[in-house]
């Protein structure tokens, strides 16, 4: 192993910092991987998650998507999805979408099914139609709680885009799978550091938006 | 599955390696996580940065956090070691929070009448808090036990030996049904073990099973 003067001198390097592979170019396409994926799977996990949510109807699958989004192997359905499409960005983006999904469906159907109903009641009460409901009582008392879910996903898919690069070349894990290939450990641990600054970075400012929203609709409520 | 048929026996060996670094990492989380979720609930001061420190340990992407455990603690990177102890940390990040939700949720009023009959503070933990917490306990463990299956397949990466090796063997000489076969046999042994986690629940706590089967009071129309 190496100490941590060469872990630093890697990290400091500016070479590393320049060019098509420099850690610049790495970053942006780990956090657009990431984005994209995070995009795709809530187009189509929060309307199912709100749909569950409003209509109480189909919890079981929210469950079952929870339970199989743990038991499956990320790094199966990497490989899977690497093998049967092949390599470039689509395997690890649909993997990615994939992993997302379960956290997505649980934060938002969690959300949605929190409101008190007697809230739900009162809005169709004053004459709001199905629509309204949803947009305008269920979907903004549920934000923090939906928020919580799109955190928690984009951690997971943050995290997982490491391993994406065993498949592809993209984003920040090159510099782990180069590292542990070439037993270049200052490269290795240098890459380790910034992913899981990247991590690190990214749960603090999604807490600090999800706290934003809890405060919002505390002050609405109020 | 021909290539199932023509490889069991690498299967179960590889099943074993990945029971081998699995168990200890479960085993480990329950021992370490249960007494600091404990400590989390009774001394409030100290709860909130423990949670808070097992939420960021629960972001640390896995494949950095073995590279770091390995340098930081002086492993060699492809021991069990280093495996386990990643293992142990994610088990740890998730319990702890399960297991605080469960101290949390045992009745004061039973916990006074303990006291008040003059049980000491381990006494109390051992004979009351603790089996009151098992069901969330061990729907925590339950958790634990599946994700840390679906863990150890990373290890293949760095070349610690498990089911991981399927999914990346197969990946690099294109053998679609060895990537299926590894893939298959982490998502049924995670199933077994959260099966006999359950059942062991279930076996623990007798109680549970008597006060559910009875008619509840006021309910009943």
């Amino acid at each position: 192993m190496s100490s941590f003067s060469q872990v630093l001198a890697w990290l400091t390097d500016l070479s590393n910092w320049s060019g098509t592979t420099g850690i610049p170019i790495r970053i942006g396409q780990h956090l657009a991987i990431s984005a994209l994926a995070i995009l795709l799977a809530s187009l189509i996990a929060l309307p199912v998650g709100i749909a569950i949510g409003h209509t109480r109807r189909g919890a079981g699958l929210i469950a079952g998507a929870a339970g199989a989004a743990r038991a499956i192997p990320t790094l199966g359905l990497l490989t899977l999805f690497g093998l049967g499409i092949g390599i470039g960005m689509t395997a690890p983006l649909l993997a990615l979408v994939v992993l997302a999904i379960p956290s997505l469906l649980a934060g938002t159907y969690a959300g949605i099914g929190s409101v008190t109903p007697a809230v739900v009641d009162a809005a169709r009460g004053v004459g709001m139609r199905e629509r309204q409901v949803i947009w305008r009582v269920e979907i903004p008392l549920a934000a923090p709680v939906i928020i919580g879910g799109i955190r928690a996903a984009t951690l997971q898919v943050i995290a997982t885009a490491t391993l994406a690069a065993y498949i592809s070349d993209q984003g920040l894990g090159r510099f782990l799978f180069a590292g542990l290939k070439t037993r270049d450990y200052s490269q290795m641990i240098g890459g380790a550091i910034l992913v899981i600054a990247l991590a690190l970075l990214a749960e603090a400012v999604l807490a600090l938006i999800q706290s934003l929203t809890k405060t919002y609709v505390a002050h609405t409520r109020a | 599955m021909t290539w199932l048929r023509l490889n069991w026996p690498q299967v179960l060996q590889l099943v074993g390696d990945h029971l081998a670094l699995s168990l200890p990492a479960i085993l480990l989380s329950i021992l370490i996580a249960v007494p600091i979720g404990y400590l989390a609930v009774r001394l409030r001061w100290l709860g909130k940065p423990l949670l808070l420190t097992a939420t960021l340990l629960y972001a640390i992407p896995a494949l950095p956090l073995l590279i770091i455990i390995a340098a930081v603690f002086g492993f060699s990177l492809r021991s069990p070691e280093t495996m386990i102890a990643a293992l142990t940390i994610y088990g740890v990040a998730l319990l702890v929070r399960t297991a605080a939700d469960g101290f949390d949720a045992v009745d004061g009023f039973v916990r006074d009448s303990a006291i008040a009959l003059g049980h000491s503070p381990l006494v109390i933990f051992f004979k009351v808090d603790l089996p009151l917490a098992v069901p969330v306990l061990i729907s925590g463990i339950r958790v634990v036990a599946v994700s840390t299956v679906s863990l150890v397949t990373i290890g293949a990466l760095i070349g610690v030996s498990g089911l991981g090796f399927f999914l990346t063997d197969g990946f690099q000489r294109g053998i679609l049904g060895e990537v299926v076969t590894g893939l298959l046999a982490s998502v049924a042994l995670a199933g077994l073990l959260d099966a006999l986690v359950f059942a062991g629940g279930r076996a623990m706590t007798p109680w549970v099973r008597v006060v559910d089967s009875q008619p509840k009071l006021g309910v009943a129309k």
